[in-house]
């Protein structure tokens, strides 16, 4: 069976009247069936622009350059935007950052919801409103269906995003794509989004990707994680890997900018020193060389290529070529393209 | 709700009534009065003449007087017609100026409308380019200027519409576009601005997130949020050109009542200046009240409970 999703080579790039802006340069990841992927980064880094070019929602000036985008083996980045409606909200479906202003304010909970499910499937209009208040008690809105005749401004940030939930889901897709489903909310709701999305996988049978800049928020609910950086991808594993093994000197940076709680220790947090590349301007050799704590001169001079060190673990790093310097933590890796 | 158009309403009527005060208050305040003419005339018969007309009350008594009959729908007798009361005055005007005023309002709605959603959603293009320069020259051109080109065009040397008056349904046309020109090029400016706006936000991303057809996206979703800073326009422009333009009146010689608010001034005819003040009064307060019955339905955030509280 073909994989869930393949994202091949993708390059996405902003035309603005200052130049071209390579936000996604050949990014190449894989999700199968049932999974959850975690695209980390931070912002600037090319993840939601990945996530927007899958669901073929990228805006002019902004367009798909190359690459494409595979979804249960049938190539979905040629179909015209007709086409993809079709797919949007249906098969994969896509939640944001801001559940403020993400829900339309001048109708009900019930006109938006129906009119989604109504556009996807084949039911009238009370068996849609039947089910949108099903899918509203199954993300945990109470009283959902007298809650339903609300007006997104009668609820809260944490109920909006429910309620995008409840939405996104109504179709039962195949994919849902997250992207920063929690950084606008309270740390108590963020974990309460999380346990919800964590809990309706298993429900709704949905492979998700989760995009984040919070290392943190994807430990627990990702199988597979990508690390971006500068418009690429940087390293690529299960949860594993990235967390207990990482090869990669910006994710082992991410990792030192988490605060942990150890019992009694008090360790400092480790920023990583300086700011994401200019993207308009993008560096020639690896994006991340001018904050590297390891780089060397061909970091500077030509872009790694990707390194595999085990069948899930990819890395794109000099410091795994044959010929790199030993260093502590790193170690050879077979080099998978040029 | 209903409580809350209610006191609506009745604070309304005050409006009507302080505008009312303060215009009779200012045009007893001009020096003269109805019966000055260039020739003197002769102070018995201009006694007689006030005394007849009750202008010899004080002030305070004629003001309630006429108000009294305001109430009875009686605006009183023009004092530069002779013969005529001020309710004739209205109701031989009103009627063509309402007809071609409606006509303005619906072309303003109608066509304003549409071409700020196309403009903005065709943005950058030779399309929008155009409307948005039409729209330029319509805010900017004096509706007198329009009114005069389109008589020299359109009456003159194409003969297409009559150079005045209201006779055939043609003859509509040019009072109508003048009239409705400043309107509707500033309604399609707007509507274009605030739809550019509007589609910006994040719920537009999310109906399309959600696969809605782009028909959905721009007439459901988008429309209705870009019309809300429209609509406030909207209502006293409709009362504004609902009572006529003295300046398309006059240039295309039509009937209406426009010009008795200019007229009624110089004459310092003081019962047609009160009648065409408290219409016009009347028209703008409706226009307002039902702008915000409509802001109502269009934009639940707008509580009206909450409001009627202070």
């Amino acid at each position: 069976m073909a994989p869930l999703l393949e994202v091949k080579h993708l390059e996405t790039s902003f035309f603005t009247h200052v130049g071209e802006i390579e936000a996604v340069r050949d990014v190449s990841f894989t999700l199968e069936h049932g999974q959850v992927l975690g695209i980390v980064g931070e912002s600037g880094s090319g993840k939601s622009v990945s996530a927007l070019s899958i669901m073929g929602l990228i805006e002019s000036p902004g367009k798909i350059k190359g690459g494409k985008v595979l979804f249960e083996g049938k190539e979905i980045s040629s179909l015209n935007n007709g086409q993809m409606s079709e797919i949007r909200g249906n098969e994969i479906s896509m939640i944001f950052q801001e559940p403020m202003t993400s829900l339309n304010p001048v109708y009900t909970i019930e006109n938006q919801m129906v009119e989604v499910i109504r556009r996807h499937q084949k039911i009238n209009s009370k068996d849609a409103t039947k089910l949108a208040i099903d899918m509203l008690k199954l993300v945990g809105i109470p009283e959902p269906a007298k809650r339903i005749k609300s007006y997104p401004h009668e609820f809260s940030g944490g109920m909006r995003q429910r309620v995008m939930i409840a939405t996104a889901l109504s179709c039962g897709p195949k994919l849902l794509i997250a992207d920063e489903p929690t950084t606008a909310l309270d740390v108590t709701i963020q974990a309460q989004i999380l346990e919800l999305m964590n809990d309706l996988k298993n429900r709704v049978n949905t492979s998700i990707i989760i995009i984040t800049h919070d290392l943190g928020v994807i430990a627990e609910v990702c199988d597979h994680i990508v690390v971006m950086y500068g418009g690429k991808i940087m390293e690529k594993g299960t949860e594993k890997d990235i967390f207990y093994d990482p090869l990669h000197p910006y994710t082992v940076g991410l990792q030192k900018s988490i605060p942990k709680i150890h019992k009694g220790e008090r360790a400092r947090l480790v920023p990583i020193k300086g700011s994401p590349p200019d993207l308009l301007h993008p560096p020639k050799g690896c994006p991340f060389a001018a904050r590297c704590p390891h780089a060397m001169q061909i970091c500077l001079e030509r872009a790694p290529p990707t390194y595999r060190v085990s069948p899930t673990h990819t890395s794109a790093c000099w410091l795994l070529d044959k010929n790199a310097p030993k260093t502590e933590g790193y170690r050879t890796g077979e080099a998978i393209d040029g | 709700m209903g409580r809350y158009f209610l006191k609506r309403f009745v604070y309304s009527l005050f409006t009507i009534l302080l505008i009312s005060s303060v215009t009779f208050l200012m045009m007893h305040s001009i020096p003269g009065g109805p019966f000055t003419r260039e020739r003197a005339v002769p102070d018995e018969i201009l006694k007689v003449l006030n005394a007849k007309y009750n202008l010899d009350d004080p002030l305070i008594v004629q003001f309630l007087n006429y108000m009294g009959g305001v109430l009875t729908f009686d605006l009183g007798p023009s004092f530069s017609k002779v013969g005529t009361s001020v309710n004739d005055l209205i109701t031989s005007g009103f009627p063509s100026t309402a007809t071609v005023g409606a006509w303005a309002v619906l072309s303003i709605i109608l066509v304003g409308i549409p071409l700020g959603v196309i403009s903005a959603l065709k943005q950058g293009s030779s399309i929008d380019y155009s409307v948005m320069l039409l729209a330029t020259f319509g805010v900017t051109v004096p509706s007198f200027v329009i009114a005069t080109l389109i008589i020299y065009f359109f009456a003159g040397q194409l003969g297409w519409i009559p150079p005045f008056g209201l006779s055939t349904p043609q003859s509509y046309i040019g009072p109508v576009v003048a009239l409705s020109g400043y309107s509707l090029s500033f309604v399609s400016r707007l509507t274009r601005s605030s739809m550019l706006e509007v589609l910006r936000q994040d719920y537009i991303r999310t109906a399309r997130a959600n696969g809605l057809s782009e028909f959905s996206v721009i007439m459901k979703h988008a429309v209705k949020n870009a019309l809300i800073p429209v609509v406030t326009y909207l209502g006293p422009t409709i009362a504004a050109i609902m009572t006529g333009s003295f300046v398309v009146e006059r240039i295309f010689a039509i009937p209406g009542i426009g010009r008795y608010f200019v007229e009624s001034v110089s004459n310092r005819d003081y019962t047609t200046i009160m009648g065409v003040t408290i219409l016009y009064a009347a028209f703008y307060v409706m226009m307002v009240l039902l702008v915000d019955i409509i802001y109502a339905l269009v934009d639940p955030r707008i509580r009206f409970e909450k409001e009627s509280k202070n």
